[in-house]
């Protein structure tokens, strides 16, 4: 058994310790909100947060999480309301295909909780794991900037 | 939750292109014609409440005064549903605060008439190889109205005009004459607003649900009136995507999403060497790893079943396969370029071709030329790697085979699954989901096929999952082509001959045509096939086309010391809808502006799938990298129904030419793709992304496409510019292959 607590709430897990965390969200506990991209931790799609930091969930296993808090795209919103990213993310209309758009907010999220007020280099950095095949890149830099408070367009 | 009451629909008759029919219990449905001679719709998924009256087949107004959009076409990150729903509430004047949309299911009464109006019939602005791809071969003629095909940019410019647009202004005016007839007022005196029906004199008012029985009674008028593109409030705006709000909060259902009790998992590997075949696969349940049920043979391709992914994905990296060989495990992609370059030279030689273009005399002109060029271009074979990958749920019970997928054209997937396990259609139920990417990869379903085979072994509903590494080796790839060119200037610098022979000719005819005027034009091509499976990807032969082309005439502007941008405009006088978009995307650009040193700027005009689309990449070389600044793009789609939409589009399908003309190559090894995953087939990162500047130009011309036309010009457009800053010329990608340290 593998215990985590996910989204907030403690889970026993029975799956085997060395799954990767990607498969054990995905079909153990049906959390179909972070995708499943590459495997190799190429793409960012699987993207969550182990104690608030990104994390590749594709290639962690299991027993490395063991007793730790994960969050999932999921968890993100609060009874308040939306995670003033994911209001950014409409705001902006940032999301085509949407595939890549869970693993994006996680990268991003985890960004601000650190840093508030990135600089174009800070996002480059934390979000360049992350591959977005529809080519959204410029209207998520926006949203981010928005959701930081640094920007405003007209939405 | 319980399955909606099915209605019991009459006979329907077709009075030009909008019919009728009675549904049981009074209310009458009304709808556009699709296609002529259809059968009764089935309508049971569509229809989720028996007090709603369908209007017609593509609009619902519910007893809560709501509109229901009901649209042909998958929703794969275009903004297509919202786009068309624009247009059909626009026509009926609808509260877009009370319009859903909702894509219809897989029945032939949604096939695109369009489409295959097209195919029949030869209208030259449809891609025939979008029609042709559901097995990589033409469609029998019977065959052509299994077609409900999201692709070759259609979507809004034939469902959207022809259908929602006239059946949206159809239900406006059975509405009104419903409500005249009831309030015994003219009809004239109606004001239709906000899904409302006022008569100002009487001060009546009512929803339109209320008067949606008694229009459904009303014969549909054959050619509803339009609206003058003054009148609109909703086309022509940024209205939201509709799509979205699920989008970021995890919630949106992907094929991949699909759950159900007791469902198992599978992954696949087809045969590396493509047309090889299975020798030998150890199915033995001694041998499996924990949590793997069994082994399945499918002839080409082997699968695993377990009870998750990682199961099933860990026992097929472990399992021994031997593969039949076919003599295609010595082709590698030199021999491939080697066998066009036989094929090419041996043309010339004979004057062989399959000609596009022949007119004035080139053979005289370039005698009489006084400057002269030839170049050959390549480009390489591309993947699709959209970003969630291949994935069908399948599960065959009671006689039916239900499947969870994400399709282009659902009637194309079921009758793939239909024809795979010995199933009459109608016993096949696609349950469409949001497409994680497409750009034509999922308009093939041998991901469908696969798993509707694994899950009537399995005897369960089983998922099956493609690995990365399956979807970049078992593709169906942009083809690569070898093109060369021949060229002339009189002593004037002016262009007098153009001539083109290229191998490997697909869909449209059209691609390599070019806008300009030049008098002595001869444009060839021979077939020179390989064993790689050939897949419409965004854009199709214009991806590869516009590339050759629009860097030839940047070649001969340099060799007449011409200015690319003016160059282009001299040759666009009876082009003026091309030449105003060139010049919108050199404005826009501040073309002749000082850049500084190892920058440049480079222009390219291409028009595809009826849109017309110039960009103007400025790059700087630095030690040998290429980073891109900026793109400039003016696009001419006749009417931007939503400038956000198209701009989104424009920047979707730019990012998509960068990433191919930066880094994208498939290459061949020993028969099969020598690449993997994203480590070694790479795709533009969040740091490498240009500022885009997209300019709309609304020349009221016929309606063009928004999702493919913005990716052909960005590849030579960037050579152009790569030649611009250093002064050489990029004659084959991906730019990634070139040192281009100076």
């Amino acid at each position: 058994m593998t215990e985590i607590t996910i989204n907030g709430v403690a889970r026993q897990l029975a799956a085997d310790p060395h799954m990767p965390l990607l498969w054990a969200i995905r079909e153990e506990l049906g959390l179909s909100g972070t995708k499943f991209g590459c495997g190799i931790a190429q793409c960012g799609a699987c993207t969550v947060h182990l104690d608030g930091a990104a994390i590749r969930s594709c290639i962690t296993p299991l027993r490395a999480v063991a007793g730790r808090a994960v969050t999932t795209i999921e968890g993100l919103a609060t009874d308040a309301g939306l995670h003033p990213l994911q209001q950014a993310w409409i705001d902006e209309q940032v999301p085509q295909c949407g595939y890549c758009q869970s693993g994006q907010i996680m990268s991003a999220a985890a960004l601000l909780a650190t840093k508030p007020a990135p600089t174009d280099a800070d996002i480059d950095s934390a979000m360049r794991g992350n591959i977005c095949r529809c080519g959204t890149y410029s209207r998520i830099r926006r949203a981010i900037k928005r959701a930081a408070g640094q920007e405003k367009s007209d939405g | 939750m319980a399955k909606p009451k099915r209605p019991r629909l009459g006979k329907w008759t077709r009075r030009g292109l909008i019919t009728a029919g009675v549904v049981a219990g009074g209310a009458l449905v009304v709808g556009i014609a699709i296609r002529p001679g259809h059968r009764a719709p089935k309508l049971r998924d569509v229809v989720a409440d028996p007090d709603e009256a369908l209007l017609n087949l593509w609009v619902k107004i519910g007893p809560d005064n709501r509109t229901t959009a009901i649209v042909p076409h998958a929703e794969m990150g275009q903004g297509v549903h919202t786009a068309l729903a624009q247009m059909l509430a626009d026509e009926l004047d609808a509260d877009w605060n009370l319009v859903d949309v909702q894509e219809a299911p897989a029945h032939e009464e949604y096939a695109n008439h369009n489409l295959a109006k097209g195919f029949l019939f030869g209208d030259a602005e449809i891609p025939r190889a979008l029609v042709g791809t559901v097995d990589g071969v033409v469609l029998k003629l019977t065959q052509a109205m299994d077609l409900q095909i999201t692709g070759g940019s259609l979507s809004v410019r034939a469902t959207g005009l022809h259908g929602m647009r006239v059946a949206g202004a159809a239900a406006r005016e059975m509405l009104a004459k419903a409500a005249a007839t009831a309030w015994n007022v003219p009809q004239r005196e109606l004001v239709l607003r906000n899904s409302h029906i006022r008569h100002e004199e009487s001060g009546r008012r009512a929803t339109y649900a209320e008067f949606a029985a008694a229009a459904a009674e009303i014969t549909p008028s054959s050619k509803p009136r339009l609206k003058d593109p003054k009148a609109f409030s909703l086309i022509g705006t940024s209205a939201k995507r509709q799509d979205i709000p699920a989008k970021v909060d995890g919630s949106a259902a992907f094929g991949i999403d699909a759950r159900l009790p007791d469902l198992k998992t599978a992954t696949v590997r087809g045969c590396p060497v493509f047309g090889g075949r299975v020798a030998a696969v150890e199915e033995s349940a001694a041998l499996r790893l924990p949590g793997v049920e069994r082994v399945v043979n499918l002839g080409d391709a082997v699968a695993v079943v377990a009870d998750g992914y990682w199961h099933a994905n860990r026992d097929l990296a472990a399992l021994a396969i031997e593969w039949t060989t076919n003599g295609r495990e010595a082709v590698d992609q030199a021999g491939v370029f080697a066998q066009f370059d036989g094929v090419l030279a041996q043309a010339e030689v004979d004057g062989a071709g399959d000609l596009e273009v022949d007119q004035g005399d080139c053979e005289a002109a370039l005698a009489a030329a006084s400057k002269r060029l030839e170049a050959e271009y390549r480009v390489p074979y591309l993947a699709h790697a959209a970003m969630e990958p291949m994935n069908c749920t399948a599960w065959l019970h009671d006689g039916v085979c239900e499947i969870w997928t994400g399709t282009q054209n659902p009637l194309g997937a079921r009758a793939a699954a239909a024809d795979a396990i010995g199933l009459e259609p109608d016993n096949v139920i696609v349950h469409n989901a949001y497409l994680g990417g497409a750009f034509g990869r999922r308009s093939v379903h041998d991901y469908v096929v696969q798993a509707v085979r694994v899950a009537q072994a399995a005897k369960a509903p089983t998922k099956l999952i493609w690995s990365r590494e399956e979807d970049i080796a078992q593709d169906r790839y942009r083809p690569a082509v070898t093109s060369r060119f021949g060229g002339g200037l009189d002593d004037k610098g002016h262009p007098i001959v153009w001539t083109n022979l290229y191998v490997d000719k697909h869909e449209p005819a059209e691609a390599p045509r070019i806008p300009y005027a030049i008098d002595n034009q001869r444009i060839a091509s021979m077939p020179s096939p390989t064993h790689v499976p050939f897949g419409v990807w965004r854009a199709v032969d214009h991806s590869q086309h516009a590339f050759f082309t629009e860097s030839f005439i940047d070649e001969l502007a340099v060799l007449a010391n011409a200015d690319p941008y003016r160059f282009r405009r001299d040759l666009l006088a009876h082009k003026p809808r091309h030449r105003k978009v060139l010049d919108a995307a050199a404005e826009a650009a501040g073309w002749g502006g000082e850049l500084g040193p190892g920058r440049g700027r480079g222009i390219a005009l291409h028009e595809s799938f009826g849109s017309i689309v110039a960009e103007v990449v400025e790059a700087r070389v630095d030690a040998g990298n290429v980073r891109v600044e900026r793109v400039v793009c003016a696009i001419d789609a006749g009417y931007a129904v939503n400038p956000d939409g198209l701009t989104a589009q424009m920047e979707s399908g730019i990012v998509y030419g960068l990433t191919a003309a930066s880094y994208g190559e498939i290459s061949l090894e020993s028969g099969r793709v020598k690449q993997s995953n994203f480590h070694d087939y790479p795709m533009l990162r969040i740091d490498e992304m240009p500022e885009v500047d997209t300019v709309i130009v609304n020349s009221g011309g016929p309606l063009g496409g928004a999702g493919e036309p913005g990716t052909p010009p960005l590849a030579p457009a960037l050579a152009n510019a790569i030649h611009d800053a250093i002064g050489v010329r990029i004659r084959e990608l991906p730019v990634s292959k070139h040192d281009l340290r100076v």
